[in-house]
């Protein structure tokens, strides 16, 4: 027992040496001086020089915030139509459609993305020789792709959260008279409210990092940041991507820091409730 | 009304859009926008179908199309079972960690994928490369005298797509040990049964299921990856993801591109509804 104990938290430890390794190498040579990218320069490093050619860089900040964007509506479109699925298929038992439905908010999280881009374009050509609409292809259909990808993940997201949770509390609610819509937005909106934020946050990561579906459905005049690094990239490594990572990183890091702090101590202030409730029944 | 709206929208933005990929899989190419000939021909004033089998016949008759897809299947095979082998005794060590150290331990291997899959698969240029960061420092130890070439190898693809599809390995097999009830192991270890052979004869057979769910899960999409053969990748050898985009965005083929994706979805929708019948015993039976 104990030896094999002692293998798998080695291969935890190497695992997790694996997954950070590439991104701490990242991070370190961003402040390399050399255009070798790779080969660290000790004379002149560490430097920032990599950060001011990447804030001065016209082309990454207008893929940024066009990637920002995409990611904020496409998040919030697949959050809502994620939401009703997820509920639909948690509680509502067997209603015509089901298969239907379960069946396509599963296909699109193993579908390769090189289909779905695929077809989603020829989707859109057809659509504009049928009825003229959407006219090309840019932001709009862009963000059409994604709230399609993404709403999958929140369906599966909001369906789990909803069928780990106990239906007594609508039932009550139903039985006190309360309406269908009613319960919805007073019950179970706020019990499921954490899973649709998770769901939200990772709805917009996905969004924000999609390049494949995107490069099919996006039109001139349209890069995503995702397509701009990877015509950079493509051939070769450039340093200032190195800083945009890190950037990246930074603002991942700081973002869960943040989350994990905010439930200590909310949970902190549940339990000094309860201490205090517990004191004054005394 | 609740159900109705998420099932128009994929009906529409899912569903329709392989249909048409179906349809213009059996059209032929021209020089038009858009450029294939048209779904339907009006004869006499009624719609009348025209089926192409050459872009099918093209794919079977091409030794290039064949060897990329057996070559999208090895690599895809041999990516998931090294994600199993590194994977099955994370996830293990996680299940069996204490309590408290575990939620932080399932956050560490989450937290990369809330970075940029590009940026991560782009961070193995750096590594990889003739005078990369593991070439640096296998010369500087001096265990070899020349750069290995690492990059543009399968060896590249195959850490790329480990490296990138670890989590999804690790999280349903995690779900899965995380239930195990240690009464078994106990009952076993009492009745005399060595460590090795009561994991072979009860935790093996039982996690199954995550197994399946987790190699189902890397197995698909990676059958299909476009992005890591494409930086890390051989030149000489491509997989079908690339050779689809390659069809459809340089020889501006539309339907050969279609019919590619209609045989990669064929070879593809036994494992598609396996791991979609899992997902919903998963769902049924919490």
């Amino acid at each position: 027992m104990r030896s094999r104990g002692l293998f798998s938290r080695c291969a935890l430890v190497l695992g997790l040496v694996f997954l950070y390794v590439p991104i701490l190498s990242m991070v370190i040579f961003s402040f390399n001086n050399s255009r070798l990218v790779t080969v660290w320069d000790a004379a002149h490093s560490p430097t920032l020089k990599w950060y001011v050619a990447l804030a001065a860089n016209e082309q990454i900040l207008r893929a940024a915030w066009l990637s920002i964007r995409i990611a904020l509506v496409a998040s919030t479109g697949a959050v809502i139509l994620g939401t009703l699925a997820g509920v639909a298929l948690a509680r509502f038992g067997a209603f015509r459609g089901r298969l239907l439905l379960a069946g396509m908010t599963t296909a699109p999280i193993v579908m390769p993305e090189v289909i779905t881009g695929l077809s989603l374009l020829l989707l859109f050509v057809a659509m504009e020789q049928l009825i003229g609409w959407p006219k090309g292809v840019g932001a709009v259909t862009i963000t059409l792709a994604h709230i399609t990808f993404c709403m999958a993940y929140v369906t599966v997201v909001v369906q789990s959260r909803l069928a780990g949770m106990d239906e007594s509390l609508e039932e009550a609610a139903m039985d006190l008279g309360a309406r269908p819509g009613r319960v919805f937005f007073r019950i179970t909106l706020p019990l499921i409210l954490p899973a649709i934020a998770s769901g939200w946050l990772l709805a917009f990561t996905l969004s924000w990092d999609d390049l494949v579906i995107t490069q099919f459905v996006a039109g001139p005049g349209s890069s995503t940041l995702p397509m701009v690094i990877f015509s950079k990239v493509r051939f070769g490594v450039t340093p200032d991507v190195n800083a945009l990572a890190t950037i990246l990183v930074l603002i991942v890091a700081t973002g869960i820091g943040v989350s994990t702090v905010w439930m200590r101590y909310q949970q902190r202030r549940r339990e000094r409730d309860v201490l205090l409730a517990a004191a004054a029944n005394l | 009304m609740v159900a109705g709206i998420p099932i128009l929208w994929l009906l529409v933005l899912f569903l329709i859009p392989f249909i048409i990929v179906f349809r213009i899989s059996f059209s032929e190419v021209r020089l038009a926008i858009p450029p294939y000939t048209p779904l339907f021909t009006w004869h006499h004033g009624s719609p009348s179908l025209q089926l192409h089998w050459s872009s099918y016949a093209f794919l079977f008759t091409d030794p290039l199309y064949v060897s990329s897809y057996l070559y999208s299947l090895k690599v895809a095979a041999v990516s998931t079972l090294c994600c199993l082998l590194i994977g099955y005794p994370m996830a293990y060590a996680i299940a069996h960690a204490a309590p408290a150290s575990r939620s932080m331990l399932l956050m560490l291997i989450v937290l990369p994928f809330w970075t940029s899959f590009l940026l991560r698969v782009y961070a193995w240029i750096g590594l990889l490369k003739n005078n990369g960061v593991i070439n640096n420092v296998l010369l500087w130890l001096g265990v070899i005298h020349h750069p290995l070439a690492l990059l543009q190898t399968d060896f590249a693809v195959y850490i790329g797509i480990v490296y990138s599809y670890l989590p999804f390995m690790i999280l349903p097999l995690y779900a899965n040990l995380e239930k195990h009830d240690g009464a078994l192991l106990e009952a076993a270890a009492d009745l005399g049964a060595r460590p090795m052979r009561a994991f072979v004869r009860i935790t093996l057979p039982q996690s199954l299921a995550g197994i399946l769910a987790g190699s189902l899960l890397v197995f698909i999409p990676a059958v299909g990856e476009y992005v890591i053969p494409t930086l890390l990748g051989r030149t000489d050898q491509l997989m079908i993801g690339r050779v689809l985009s390659d069809e459809f965005f340089e020889n501006r083929d539309w339907p050969v591109a279609s019919a590619v994706a209609i045989l990669v979805l064929l070879l593809l929708v036994v494992p598609i509804m396996w791991f979609q019948r899992l997902e919903r015993q998963e769902l049924t039976a919490k």
